[in-house]
């Protein structure tokens, strides 16, 4: 795999530094049907600290670029490296964690239990599980609920309480695949807010897999807007829009000129169906 | 309540057609004893008895009806007669006692739990092979099922005269009938069990890079658990039937086997009845106990449906 970018990691502290690099990524699943190109000749590289939505209708390989950034599918062409590594070796560096739309918190663990999960895995001691359990329920909002058992919590809290899993080992990177996909409007508003908080306290880089325009523009410093058959990238929208967002933002010209050309871009995509 | 009625009535249903069976299938061996004891009865001789069915007996001959209810060696006992005999050699019987159904149906038991304990035993270690290895999956599965197709009735003797050939004997060769037979629900539930997380939750342990080890202890077995208890319940059920049909072709003079066999032997069929009843109290008090157990951890695991 090329491995030229990590001369990257030479740039100063605060200058954009690349943590993901894709070169013309080829993916191509063989199917019964014949081969389905997921993913063809994807550029794109994510800077420390980003916020990268990916937008698009179903089967534009949005979660399968991922998924490919956490060595869950492996590409069939092209490069990626993560941290100037490839992802395989990423992930064995825990250089991320990994949210999925469905909670999936086991019901036999309490919550606390829940997320020492990946700390018991990766081995850590007792006493820094239970300090690192600490921390990532209050970064979530969920102090005091570790005891609780997850059928006890409602949908969102679940959710928060699987983004405080993937946060307890403190990867660099939060990849999120629609985790607010399955609640209602106004959960999720309420849980975009927090990201939004919990990716200004911890400087993480988040890979945000999602269908909704509005939550792409109100999150994101980049929108990637993809578009299928093949699964490919049709537009990267740098957001202009300050880091602070107070949820009225969404109401300003700036916030709907971007929803604007997300939704030019989705339907540019479509034009050649 | 009303469903406790339903199932009364239910019950009632049973007992009666039960008790209506007994008339036609004991009147001829009631009117041939009262012939032979000089009560005039009609046709007046055993053959022309004969030629002539149940039925009609039945209706030639209605005095002799509450007889049918009280033979000593009646075709099919009645309800009554079970019941009374069971109370007989139970509570009114020391357990020590070789005529007490607790005594054999505590020899049955023992061979049935330590035959349990080997089957599931067995059965949970061929379904983490199965799960982990596409060879056993392949290889041992096809055996297992072929396993199960060969009636245990041929099995058994066979099985005990091999082992009572290289010096086996007495409770382990009932053992392993009864685990031959319990094995293959486990396999089977296991399988699905360990099988059942689905793949975001593989992923999920992908992601933090678990190996195979961590994943079967902190994902796989915790999900098989309700799996595990349903062929529980059906491998204990197997666990007992096995016993006593490894009791049969021994001549095992003690066991609930055994009691069905003398049983037979001497036409002793109130024995037979009485002895295929604790049988069944047996097993449904494992299962009960098996699903109260089932109960209580599926609810402290959160996965109680």
């Amino acid at each position: 795999m090329n491995t030229q970018t990590t001369t990257q990691a030479h740039l100063e502290q605060g200058a954009t530094e690349a943590v993901v690099e894709a070169k013309n990524l080829d993916l191509v699943f063989p199917t019964n049907d014949g081969p389905v190109q997921a993913l063809k000749d994807v550029n794109l590289t994510i800077n420390k600290g980003d916020f990268v939505s990916f937008i698009g209708p179903s089967g534009c390989g949005k979660t399968t670029f991922l998924r490919v950034m956490a060595a869950l599918e492996h590409p069939t062409g092209g490069s990626i490296t993560v941290n100037g590594m490839s992802p395989d070796e990423a992930r064995k560096n825990r250089a991320y964690g990994y949210v999925f739309q469905a909670a999936g918190l086991y019901p036999w663990r309490s919550i606390a239990k829940n997320i020492k999960l990946p700390l018991e895995i990766m081995g850590y001691s007792k006493s820094e599980q239970d300090k690192r359990v600490e921390q990532v329920l209050e970064l979530v909002e969920l102090a005091g609920f570790g005891g609780k058992y997850p059928w006890q919590l409602s949908g969102g809290m679940q959710q928060r309480a699987s983004i405080a899993r993937a946060l307890a080992f403190d990867a660099d990177i939060l990849l999120m695949d629609e985790p607010f996909g399955a609640l209602d409007e106004i959960v999720r508003d309420h849980l975009n807010e927090q990201l939004l908080k919990l990716w200004a306290r911890t400087n993480k880089t988040i890979g945000f897999v999602t269908h909704s325009i509005p939550e792409a523009v109100y999150l994101s410093t980049k929108i990637v807007v993809m578009s299928p058959r093949p699964g490919r990238i049709t537009d990267v929208i740098e957001s202009t829009l300050p880091r602070e967002r107070p949820l009225d933002i969404r109401d300003s010209q700036e916030f709907i000129d971007i929803a604007h050309r997300v939704r030019e871009g989705l339907r540019a995509g479509h034009a050649d169906d | 309540m009303k469903t406790f009625l339903s199932v009364l009535t239910v019950l009632a249903a049973i007992v009666a057609f039960w008790y209506a069976a007994c008339v036609p299938m004991n009147i001829k061996g009631v009117l041939d004893a009262a012939e032979r004891a000089g009560v005039e009865v009609s046709p007046a001789t055993s053959k022309e008895r004969r030629d002539l069915g149940s039925f009609g007996l039945v209706v030639n001959n209605s005095f002799a009806i509450p007889e049918t209810f009280a033979q000593d060696r009646p075709r099919l006992p009645a309800p009554h007669q079970v019941i009374t005999e069971l109370w007989k050699t139970t509570v009114m019987k020391k357990v020590t006692s070789k005529r007490s159904l607790v005594y054999h149906a505590q020899v049955t038991l023992n061979a049935t739990l330590l035959g349990f304990v080997i089957g599931t035993g067995l059965g949970i270690l061929l379904a983490v092979g199965i799960v982990h290895s596409k060879v056993m999956d392949m290889s041992v599965m096809p055996w297992a099922i072929v396993s199960q197709t060969i009636p245990i009735i041929a099995l058994a003797p066979m099985i005990i005269v091999v082992l009572y050939s290289v010096g086996v004997q007495g409770i382990l060769p009932k053992a392993i009938i009864s685990a031959y037979l319990s094995f293959f629900p486990v396999v089977v539930g296991m399988v699905k069990g360990l099988r059942s997380p689905d793949a975001m939750q593989l992923d999920l342990l992908k992601t933090y890079g678990a190996n195979t080890n961590q994943g079967f202890w902190k994902l796989r077995l915790p999900s098989s658990m309700p799996y595990l208890f349903a062929s529980l319940k059906i491998g204990i059920a197997a666990s007992l039937l096995g016993a006593i049909v490894g009791e049969l072709p021994t001549g095992a003079v003690a066991g609930l086997g055994a009691r069905l066999l003398a049983g037979s032997y001497y036409g002793q069929t109130v024995q037979i009845w009485s002895a295929l009843f604790a049988a069944a109290i047996l097993a449904g008090l494992l299962v009960a106990l098996l699903d109260l157990i089932e109960r209580g951890v599926l609810k402290r695991m959160g996965m109680a449906s």
